[in-house]
C-alpha cells in the first residue's frame, strides 16, 4: 500500500467513525468544538514540572473514549507526525535540566525527565482531544460550527470543498505513484526527469477539472456559499460544554489529585 | 515542521492565532474583491492538489532519501499569494483535524510558520521580483522560475523553522538554549527547502512550458512593473539590514572555524589545536607592525563591536555597517568593471 492509499484510508476510516451513534456523537459540533479548545488551552497551561496535574486532565478523554465506543488504540497511530518535532525538543531536557527529581538507591533521576514526561502526557492528551472531536462530528456539522461562530463563509466552503476534493485527487496520485512503480520496481521515488511532469500533469487536468466544477455548481444553484449544516442548541449539549469546562476549570486551578492522595495516606491537605 | 499543543504555552498560540487570523481576514477580503464565485472551486482544488501531491516521494539523486513539493511556494505561484494563504489555511486545518498532522490550538502558529512564509515571503520577495523584474532580464523563463522557487523555497523554510524555535523558546518547553535549537534546526530545513525546492521548480517549469497562462506574472516577465530595479535594490538592502543587525545579535562568540584550528579556545575549556598564540601570531617586520597600527587606528568596531564596548547594540551596529560597506565595496567593483567594458 503506498502513501496515498494509506491516506485515503485513514480519510475513509475517520468518516465512518462519525457516522457511528453513541451519546457523544450527539452533541452538537459547536459544544464539541468549544469543549476541545478549553481543554487544549487548560492541558498546555500546566506548569512544565506537573506531571500529577496533566495526569488528571487525561479524565477527559478516558471517558469520552468509553462513552463515544472509539479506543484510544484507534488514535495512537496518529501520534506518529508531531512525534519527531516533540522528540527533538524535548530529549535534551534530561541531560540539560539537571536538578534532582527524586533518588533510588544511589541514582538520582533528574527533573529534566518529569518534563519530558509532561510534554508526552500533554501530547498524548492534546491529540486524543481533537481525535475525539474529528471521531465523532462530521466535517460538515464542524463547518456549520464554524460558521456559527462568525468564521468567513469563504473559508468555510474552502474547507468543504477541499475535504470532498481531496480523497478525488489523493486517488489519482495513489493510481498514477502505482502505476509509476509498477514500471520502475526497483526505484523508491519520482526520479528526477519526472519531477515536472509527474505532479504538473496533475495540476493541469485539476484546472480544468475546477473550470468544470465551477460550471456544475452553477447549474446546481451555486450562490457563491457552499450549504453547511445548520444546528440547533440542544441543552444536553449546553449541558456538556458546561460540565466539562468546569471540571478543566476545577482540575487546572485545584490540586485534585494531590489532595486525594494526602487524604488517602492521612497526611496533611 | 508541523507543531504539537504541547509544544506551545497559551500566550505564545494565542498570539500567533491572531496574526493568522488577521492575516486570514485580509486575505479573504482581497479574494473577495475579485470573482469569488469562480475562483473558490480553483482554490479548493489547488489545495487539493497540494495535499495529495505531498504524498509523492520524490528520490534526490546521489542519496537514499526523497523529498516532497513546498505547498505555499507552489499555490502562490498558482493563485497569488492571498488566495494561496486561504488554500494553505485549509490544508494545514484538514491534516490537523484528520491527520493530528500539527495540533489544533497550534494551528495558528503552523498557519503562520508554513503558510505565511511560503506565501507572502516567497511571492512578494522572489517570486515576482525574479519572475517580472527586469533586473533579471537575460536570463529565461524557465530559468527565472527555477531561482525564484529555489530561493523563495530555502528561504520561507528557514523562517519557519526559525519561527518554531522561537515558539517553542518562548513557551519555556525546551531545555535547548536557542542558538543550540536554531542551529539544530536550521541545517536540517535548509537541505529539505532546497530540495523542496527543486521538486517545485520543476513542477513550475512543465506547467509554463504546457500553459504558462496559469502561472502568476509569468505573461509581465521581464516587463518590470510592480518591482523597479530601485525597488529591488531596496528590498535586498532591506534583507541585508535584517540579516546583518537581526541575526548578528545571534552570532557566536566562539571562535569561527579557522580561528579555532588555529588558535583553539583554552579559556573555554577546549583543545589548543595548533597552540598558536592569537596576539602573537603572524610574520613580524616594519611593515607589518605599520600595517598593524593603520589597522588599529582605522577599526572602529574591532572584532564587530564599539571600541571598549561588547553589548549587543554594538554587535548589531556592527553588523549593518559591515553589509553596507561590503555592499558599497561590490558596487564600487561592479561600476570600475562596467567602466573598463565600456571602454573596451
Amino acid at each position: 500500500m503506498n502513501k496515498a492509499e494509506y491516506t485515503l484510508r485513514e480519510f475513509y476510516e475517520m468518516d465512518e467513525l462519525a457516522d457511528r451513534r453513541s451519546p457523544v456523537h450527539r452533541f452538537s459540533a459547536l459544544s464539541k468544538l468549544a469543549v476541545t479548545v478549553v481543554y487544549l488551552f487548560v492541558v498546555v497551561s500546566f506548569d512544565r514540572y506537573d506531571l500529577t496535574g496533566v495526569l488528571a486532565m487525561a479524565l477527559y478523554p478516558y471517558l469520552l473514549f468509553a462513552m463515544s465506543g472509539l479506543t484510544f488504540g484507534m488514535c495512537i497511530h496518529k501520534m506518529r507526525y508531531i512525534l519527531p518535532l516533540l522528540i527533538f525538543a524535548g530529549i535534551f531536557n534530561p541531560f540539560l535540566d539537571r536538578n534532582v527529581w527524586f533518588v533510588i538507591g544511589s541514582v538520582s533521576v533528574s527533573k529534566g525527565w518529569l518534563s519530558l514526561a509532561v510534554l508526552i502526557v500533554k501530547a498524548v492528551c492534546t491529540v486524543s482531544a481533537v481525535f475525539l472531536l474529528i471521531g465523532t462530528t462530521k466535517i460538515d456539522a464542524i463547518c456549520g460550527a464554524l460558521r456559527r461562530i462568525h468564521v468567513p463563509s469563504m473559508l468555510v466552503t474552502l474547507i468543504l470543498l477541499t475535504y470532498r476534493y481531496m480523497s478525488v485527487l489523493t486517488e489519482e496520485v495513489a493510481v498514477m505513484t502505482d502505476a509509476y512503480h509498477l514500471r520502475a520496481p526497483r526505484q523508491k521515488g519520482i526520479d528526477v526527469s519526472a519531477w515536472g511532469s509527474f505532479l504538473g500533469q496533475l495540476i493541469l487536468r485539476s484546472m480544468d477539472r475546477a473550470r468544470e466544477l465551477y460550471a456544475s455548481m452553477l447549474l446546481r444553484g451555486y450562490t457563491g456559499e457552499f450549504p453547511a449544516e445548520k444546528q440547533k442548541g440542544d441543552s444536553r449539549s449546553l449541558i456538556h460544554a458546561l460540565v466539562w469546562c468546569s471540571v478543566f476549570l476545577l482540575l487546572r486551578f485545584v490540586p485534585v489529585i494531590r489532595i486525594i492522595g494526602t487524604l488517602v495516606t492521612g497526611g496533611k491537605v | 515542521m508541523h507543531m504539537a499543543d504541547a509544544l506551545l504555552s497559551p500566550p505564545v498560540a494565542a498570539t500567533m492565532a491572531a496574526a493568522s487570523a488577521v492575516t486570514a481576514g485580509y486575505c479573504v477580503n482581497t479574494v473577495r474583491k475579485e470573482n469569488t464565485a469562480e475562483k473558490i472551486p480553483v482554490m479548493a482544488v489547488s489545495a487539493a492538489l497540494v495535499f495529495a501531491g505531498q504524498m509523492i516521494n520524490y528520490t534526490i539523486p546521489g542519496t537514499g532519501s526523497s523529498g516532497h513539493i513546498c505547498g505555499g511556494m507552489l499555490l502562490s505561484a498558482l493563485l497569488g499569494p492571498q488566495a494561496g494563504f486561504l488554500s494553505m489555511i485549509t490544508v494545514l486545518t484538514i491534516q490537523c483535524l484528520f491527520f493530528a498532522d500539527g495540533g489544533l490550538m497550534a494551528l495558528g502558529a503552523n498557519i503562520w510558520n508554513m503558510a505565511f512564509y511560503g506565501c507572502f515571503v516567497g511571492y512578494y520577495f522572489f517570486w515576482r521580483p525574479i519572475v517580472r523584474g527586469k533586473i533579471f532580464g537575460s536570463l529565461s523563463v524557465p530559468l527565472r522560475i527555477t531561482l525564484a522557487a529555489v530561493l523563495g523555497s530555502v528561504i520561507s523554510l528557514q523562517l519557519g523553522a526559525l519561527s518554531v524555535v522561537l515558539e517553542t523558546t518562548l513557551s519555556g518547553i525546551t531545555e535547548l538554549p536557542f542558538g543550540a535549537f536554531a542551529g539544530l534546526m536550521l541545517p536540517i530545513h535548509l537541505a529539505i527547502g532546497l530540495v523542496e525546492g527543486l521538486v517545485t521548480a520543476a513542477i513550475l517549469v512543465f506547467v509554463y512550458h504546457a500553459r504558462p497562462e496559469l502561472l502568476m506574472d509569468v505573461q509581465d516577465a521581464g516587463k518590470g512593473g510592480a518591482f523597479s530595479l530601485k525597488q529591488t535594490i531596496a528590498i535586498l538592502a532591506a534583507v541585508t539590514v535584517l540579516i546583518g543587525g537581526g541575526l548578528s545579535l545571534y552570532a557566536s562568540s566562539n571562535p569561527d572555524g579557522l580561528e579555532w584550528a588555529l588558535f583553539g579556545n583554552a579559556e573555554e575549556g577546549y583543545a589548543e589545536n595548533m597552540g598558536l598564540n592569537e596576539d602573537n601570531y603572524g610574520s613580524t617586520s616594519a611593515v607589518a607592525d605599520g600595517a598593524a597600527g593603520i589597522q588599529e587606528a582605522t577599526s572602529f568596531l574591532p572584532d564587530y563591536a564599539f571600541k571598549g564596548n561588547d553589548s549587543a547594540l554594538g554587535t548589531t551596529v556592527s553588523g549593518i555597517v559591515g553589509s553596507g560597506i561590503v555592499a558599497l565595496c561590490a558596487f564600487g567593483i561592479a561600476r570600475l568593471v562596467r567602466t573598463k567594458e565600456k571602454e573596451a
